[in-house]
């Protein structure tokens, strides 16, 4: 079997100029920090981000690498928002694609298993149709006869996640209390890449806990720590005050090439 | 028991919401409307569901008795059996919700949460909004971005906003063109006072005081969900 091990550098350069990468995780929850590290050193630009945001979004923002975002909301979920991404919309800096966040669901899910569209009942009455004019609805044609939002398949270039363990072939498993929608993510993906605590021969506890197979995936990166600051339990719960130095920082002109430099270093 | 608190009746409020909910997942956003739930569930709801607001199903005794990841969250939310009760930024006569952005969309004078599960919520299962500062800056006439779906606007079979609970009232939409009603103004808040603090003119015949907690409620919500009285820092 394949042995997929590279850097988070060598992933990196398989990611081009305008391609549409999926940033697994959720608000400040197992991000694929290290990975986004990566890109930010990188000459990466012109990105669409799909994603379940929180500070993977503030600090691409802040790098200028994110064309359009899409996705349902961003949050430090201890901190209610995050200020780069306030101020690169504030500023009218970025173009979005804002969903329910059931639609994000549905639109990977219908980008993984190959259908254009994929119906659902989120959005219809609420102001995501009208900022969103190229979704379309479309009716049952059985007998209820029910007008529902056709959710596009949300298409990824590359899907970045970050699990708790991993073997070299692409196996890879989540520890925690959730999986997030890591493996949603990766289907929904051309070029799949996952970080991990630890690169292992054999897998401990639970089979139901082996949420990626290696189908799904084509690079694994060993980063221990590699989604701080936000959590990764159990190997580690969230750096909170490290985020609250980063919230504080992109608030703050003065202060925020100082936080950056550490923070890449 | 005597000194009842503004928070105290607000939380009495937020457990009456759910009255009836049955064997249904009270998903409260914010601490009154979770203190509401949990007293709901250790009153006269004992089969509601609550999560930890990550990933299990507690008991009251905390223990885990289910799981309950975000991918089923939204498999609840499709599927119905939900009553969640979130914050709002700004909420209309017709109980359209924003928390996404306030101004123009494209770009906005102050991002906020996004989305969210809103517009989802409204359309599938029960709503209703907890705003534990009643003002004229959230009672607006019309939302700038409709992240809920008020009554206005075509929204399907499950749609149902069912209560807002403020610091100083609960209204409803129990009206014949489902604008905002007032059913109860908290003791010590008087109608021209809710009026004063909603942008728009609010129904308010038959308008009664909002009911205090009982002596076994005062009881729960001091000594066992809320001992450390946080929710004095959320309502005064």
């Amino acid at each position: 079997m394949r042995d997929k091990r590279m850097t988070a550098d060598e992933v990196v350069g398989r990611i081009e100029d305008g391609m549409t990468v999926g940033i697994g995780g959720w608000g400040s929850r197992r991000k694929p920090m290290a990975l986004v590290k990566a890109l930010l050193r990188s000459n990466v630009t012109d990105l669409t981000v799909v994603s379940y945001g929180g500070p993977d979004v503030g600090l691409l923002c802040a790098a200028g690498k994110i064309r359009k975002l899409v996705f349902g909301f961003v949050s430090l979920d201890t901190i209610a928002y995050d200020p780069w991404f306030q101020r690169v919309r504030e500023t009218g800096a970025i173009d979005v694609l804002e969903l329910d966040e059931g639609m994000v669901q549905a639109g990977l899910r219908a980008a993984a298993h190959r259908l254009p569209f994929l119906p659902i009942r989120a959005g219809l009455g609420s102001d995501v149709l009208t900022y969103a004019p190229g979704i379309r609805t479309v009716r049952s044609p059985y007998d209820d006869g029910e007008e529902l939002v056709a959710m596009p398949a949300l298409k990824l270039d590359v899907a970045l996640v970050h699990l708790n363990r991993a073997d070299r072939h692409g196996n890879a498993q989540y520890l925690g209390p959730d999986p997030y929608f890591d493996d949603l993510f990766c289907l929904a993906a051309q070029r799949r890449y996952v970080s991990c605590e630890q690169v292992v021969d054999r897998f401990e506890g639970a089979p139901q806990t082996l949420l990626l197979n290696r189908m799904m995936v084509d690079g694994v990166v060993e980063a221990p720590g590699g989604a701080g600051f936000t959590s990764c339990v159990p190997d580690y719960g969230r750096d909170e005050q490290l985020q609250r130095e980063y919230a504080t920082a992109a608030g703050d002109p003065e202060r925020w090439p100082g936080f950056y430099e550490r923070f890449l270093g | 028991m005597s000194d009842v608190t503004r928070a105290e009746v607000c939380v009495a409020a937020c457990a009456d919401l759910f009255a009836g909910a049955g064997e249904t997942l009270a998903s409260p956003m914010g601490l009154i409307p979770s203190l509401g739930a949990r007293l709901a569930r250790l009153t006269g709801e004992p089969d509601l569901l609550i999560s930890d607001g990550e990933a299990f199903l507690l008991t009251p005794e905390s223990t885990v008795e289910g799981w309950l990841p975000y991918r089923r969250v939204f498999d609840v939310v499709a599927h119905g059996r939900r009553h969640v009760v979130m914050g709002a930024n700004q909420v209309d006569r017709f109980g359209n919700q924003n928390i996404s952005a306030i101004g123009d969309h494209a770009r906005p004078t102050r991002q906020l949460l996004g989305f969210r599960g809103a517009p989802g919520n409204t359309v599938n299962h029960r709503t209703s909004y907890w705003v534990p500062r009643h003002g004229p800056r959230v009672f607006v006439e019309r939302v700038d971005v409709v992240s809920g779906v008020g009554y206005d606007h075509a929204a399907g079979p499950f749609h149902d906003v069912h209560r807002v609970v403020t610091n100083l009232a609960v209204l409803d939409f129990a009206t014949p063109d489902h604008s905002m009603r007032l059913v109860s103004v908290h003791p010590g808040v008087s109608v021209d006072e809710v009026r004063r603090q909603t942008s728009f003119p609010l129904a308010a015949d038959d308008v009664t005081e909002t009911r205090l907690p009982t002596d076994g409620e005062l009881e729960l919500i001091r000594t066992r969900l809320d001992p450390d009285a946080k929710r004095e820092r959320e309502v005064r």
